[in-house]
């Protein structure tokens, strides 16, 4: 069963220096050529690890939908 | 956690760097090593593999909180990361880096003559006499990495005093190399970007 949030980076804000990348557990960060972190909502369980490390606080937590 | 990687013990070389320099002031040249590699991984690879896994700096902001708990793992004001005031930044960081190497240049021709200190802050003068014995190397040399290691000093001061009262890596959001790093790698992916919105 999916988790309840997954975490989402915001594009603009992120300064990709990839604090969340090295805090994630499950692997599910990368950050996209150098430009901003991706978040893969399928692997993100939302324990919200990275949004704690992030320096330019630009990560959320999101609620998944119900439907998916 | 993560098991560890090879590159994750990289917060040793700055350490080192500057137990390096306060012995033997040369060993600031190295610090250009930190300069020259995250461009060539941006201008050559459009990524930041530097900030993401080798930057020693940045391990040391993760690797002093986490053993120490220095720091008050607060948000940082958003201003911070802005890209107003990280261009800013980076504007002024590389007129410092151009004073150091005009200064270095007047050495060179003769127009100054080398001044064996260290400035914290760019203000406060701390006789540093004892890392340089004269005539060891041309004197422009010497005067670069003077120049060179006070700007290291100060960036890594910054970086601590942000490490302290936010979180731990709030360097990283203002650091001059990443956000020239990140712009970049922006340059290189113009109008690219990847299929989904994650």
């Amino acid at each position: 069963m999916p988790s309840k949030r997954y975490a989402k980076a915001n594009r603009t804000r992120c300064v990709s220096c990839g604090a969340c990348v090295r805090e994630c557990p499950r692997g599910a960060v990368e950050i996209w050529r150098g430009c901003f972190a991706r978040i893969d909502p399928a692997v993100c369980v939302g324990c919200g690890r990275c949004r704690e490390a992030c320096p330019a606080d630009c990560i959320e937590l999101l609620q998944r939908e119900a439907a998916s | 956690m993560k098991p560890k990687h090879w590159y994750d013990y990289f917060w040793i070389w700055t350490v080192a760097y500057f137990a390096l320099g306060f012995f033997n002031i040369l060993f600031a040249w190295l610090g250009m090593v930190d300069f020259l590699v995250p461009l060539l991984f941006a201008v050559f690879g459009g990524n930041k593999w530097f900030c993401n896994r080798l930057c020693g700096r940045g391990q040391l902001l993760t690797v002093l909180p986490r053993k120490f708990g220095v720091s008050r793992r607060k948000p940082a004001p958003r201003w911070l990361s802005s890209p107003w005031f990280r261009y800013a930044f980076l504007a002024f960081f590389l007129t410092m880096f151009g004073n150091i190497l005009y200064q270095s240049y007047r050495v060179f021709g003769g127009a100054a003559s080398l001044r064996e200190v260290v400035k914290l802050f760019w203000t406060f003068r701390l006789p540093w006499g004892w890392a340089y014995t004269a005539g060891t190397v041309p004197d422009w040399v010497a005067q670069f990495a003077f120049g060179f290691y006070s700007l290291m000093l100060a960036s890594t001061l910054i970086g601590l005093i942000a490490m302290a009262l936010y979180r731990p890596r709030t360097w990283c959001s203002f650091c001059p190399m990443g956000t020239m790093t990140q712009a970049i790698c922006k340059l290189k992916q113009r109008g690219r970007l990847p299929e989904d919105t994650n």
